[in-house]
């Protein structure tokens, strides 16, 4: 807890995170004020949350985490697990650009669309940078190198966004003679930003149970996902260690 | 003062003239010994005398509360003849069977004949009416319990029928609410039609038909008009048919018809057209639709002209490159162009067929990919570079603000 609050702290006081808030609330205040239709407004606004918060929490991230490197050495000279110092870092940086997210976004919502669509965007939104930040995070433990980090988080950024649904597409021209419905399904479940638009879709159409409880299961699976694997490819990284960290360094 | 005493010793005398005669036994020995031309009231209370036959020209009024009742057997008034009229009376529990269309109300082979104010719940059929000249039903209420298409009867069903008036009734929970077939020069007005199981309002060969200032909401499939011409289509309201093959209007083989005014919200397909001609699509208001028209590529000669088309995912979507149909005049939301000159009409034509329309015309499956990024990328590029989309479907004077209905 106390790292966590540290390392809040430092995102705090780099004002990137402060600019970030900023943005996200005149893009969406201005939005709700161009459009006189709040659906309409709510629509240009997903298209802002699916690509501006991936992509903001993915570099924040990744530079966040090559930042902090060597508080993170200090920290283990420290008796303290080399999960829990990560968990902190994850969580500094998750709950700064959440906190970022909710204010820019959520104020705007709560005056101009404060129903059922507008709180699901806002949950989308949330589970896209929870999400995009543990990626994130994966993608810096891949590399030492900055460069090749944010290169790496960028690169996962545009697949998600653009790659993955052009892929898609070809596949669903490619075997449009087959039922291809549920493979679908299974397919765009397995991209967060996909699972986040059609969760909004199925909203703003019909108030539908189902297809809300099975756009959230993946989302979670996603979550938990992810947590798993960059713990365990941390523990597999050889330099973090209290020992040897100082000969590898 | 004066003449209305006189109005009222006249109908007090006109009625004992034609005898207003209470009934509170049972209806069909009633009927059977009146003459033609006189008055039945129907006392309050539940008759159950399973099929009633009525042929004689006959007034049948029914008291507040006056039933009748068919026990899930039978039918339960059975018209033919001429000038009669039914008011006022509450059918219920009409009989179903698979062999014959029975009905709460039957009228076959009459002539003249009025069916008003009543009240028919839980029928099969509720008003079935054949081989029947100028006759009017009006201001009925009819609500069925929907099982499935095939256990399920139509709430007012014209089969070869002339000049008929159908009108201010309120159809719920039939499989469709008013069906016509072989029906012509007859009018449908304000009517409303919501929760059907399959068409709101369904024409089959009807030809030089009306039907104005209905509401078709919420119907299993919406409106469907197929193989008839000059239909006149006004004023009215087609409101949240939504499902994978509901639309507001299905016109199939239509010709030489008008469809005016009419309001098209909330539908999966507003407008969905096949093999249709010559039908003139002006003043109407497209809003929140799926597709707010598909036209297919075998209509022709139809003209959409001043309609406002708002909020819409897809406005036009077709299924071809060959394009006979006019679009001009027309407001569209999603056009970016602009007005130099400041005459309200934009300077550059729109295209209102989108690449990924076209795309979705040809593989639905591409549906989930919906307002994503790569989406609205290829769309750009296509408005840029043609290549799929029908370069001559195109609104060459589109406005700038909506039109005013």
């Amino acid at each position: 807890m106390q790292v966590t609050r540290y390392v809040l702290y430092d995102i705090l006081k780099s004002k990137v995170i402060l600019a970030y808030t900023l943005f996200l609330f005149l893009v969406s205040f201005s939005l709700f004020q161009l459009e006189e239709d709040g659906g309409k407004a709510i629509l240009s606004l997903l298209t802002i949350v699916l690509l501006v918060t991936p992509l903001i929490s993915m570099v924040f991230s990744t530079i966040h985490y090559y930042n902090s490197y060597e508080f993170m050495e200090l920290m283990l000279s420290q008796p303290l697990g080399r999960t829990r110092i990560l968990l902190s870092e994850y969580a500094g940086a998750a709950l700064s650009l959440l906190a970022a997210f909710l204010l820019g976004v959520g104020i705007p919502i709560l005056f101009f669309a404060a129903d059922s669509t507008g709180f699901a965007l806002l949950f989308t939104g949330t589970a896209l940078t929870l999400i995009f930040t543990s990626i994130a995070f994966l993608a810096a433990v891949c590399s030492r190198d900055k460069a090749r980090g944010i290169g790496i988080a960028l690169l996962i950024w545009f697949y998600f966004a653009l790659i993955y649904d052009g892929l898609l597409m070809m596949l669903l021209f490619s075997f449009s003679d087959y039922p291809m419905e549920k493979f679908t399904l299974l397919l765009s479940a397995l991209n967060p930003v996909d699972l986040a638009r059609i969760f909004i879709m199925l909203q703003l159409d019909v108030k539908c149970p189902h297809g809300l409880y099975w756009c959230c299961l993946p989302g979670f699976l996603w979550q938990h996902c992810w947590h798993r694997v960059y713990s365990r490819h941390y523990a597999n990284l050889d330099i973090h260690s209290p020992i040897s960290g100082s000969t590898s360094l | 003062m004066r003449l209305f005493f006189t109005y009222l010793f006249l109908l007090v005398f006109a009625s004992s003239r034609a005898g207003i005669t209470p009934v509170s036994g049972k209806l069909q020995k009633a009927i059977d010994s009146a003459k033609p031309g006189d008055t039945l009231l129907l006392k309050k209370g539940v008759y159950r005398e399973g099929t009633i036959r009525l042929t004689k020209s006959l007034t049948l009024l029914g008291e507040k509360g006056a039933t009748l009742d068919g026990e899930n057997k039978y039918e339960i008034l059975h018209i033919s003849g001429h000038d009669i009229v039914v008011s006022n009376i509450q059918f219920q529990y009409a009989g179903y069977s698979a062999l014959d269309d029975y009905a709460a109300i039957k009228l076959i082979d009459a002539n003249r004949v009025i069916l008003e104010n009543n009240t028919v719940l839980h029928a099969y059929f509720a008003i079935h009416i054949s081989n029947t000249y100028n006759s009017i039903v009006r201001n009925n209420i009819i609500s069925g319990k929907p099982k499935s298409e095939q256990l399920t009867g139509n709430g007012i069903h014209l089969w070869k029928c002339q000049n008929a008036l159908i009108e201010k009734n309120k159809i719920t929970g039939h499989r469709d609410g008013i069906y016509f077939e072989f029906v012509t020069e007859s009018t449908i007005r304000d009517n409303t039609s919501e929760k059907n199981i399959r068409y709101g309002l369904h024409f089959m060969f009807s030809h030089n038909d009306k039907y104005f200032s209905n509401i078709f909401r919420n119907n299993g499939a919406g409106v469907a008009v197929m193989y008839s011409k000059k239909v006149v289509m006004h004023k009215n309201l087609f409101e949240e048919n939504w499902g994978a093959s509901a639309y507001g209007i299905l016109l199939k083989e239509i010709s030489d018809s008008e469809i005016e005014q009419n309001y098209f919200i909330k539908n999966t397909v507003g407008i969905f057209m096949e093999g249709s001609s010559r039908i003139k699509i002006g003043n109407n208001q497209f809003s929140n639709n799926g597709w707010a028209v598909r036209v297919q590529a075998s209509c022709d000669d139809n003209e959409f002209y001043q309609n406002n088309f708002q909020g819409n995912s897809f406005d036009i979507a077709t299924n071809g490159r060959l394009v006979l149909n006019s679009f001009t005049g027309n407001y569209w939301d999603k056009y970016e162009g602009y007005d130099l000159n400041r005459d309200g009409i934009g300077d550059v034509p729109f295209h209102p067929v989108s690449m990924y329309a076209m795309m979705v015309e040809q593989n639905p499956t591409t549906l989930i990919l919906m307002r994503s990024f790569i989406v609205s990328l290829l769309d750009k590029a296509e408005k840029a570079m043609p290549a799929l989309t029908p370069i001559d479907l195109n609104d060459s004077k589109p406005h700038m603000k909506p039109h005013k209905l």
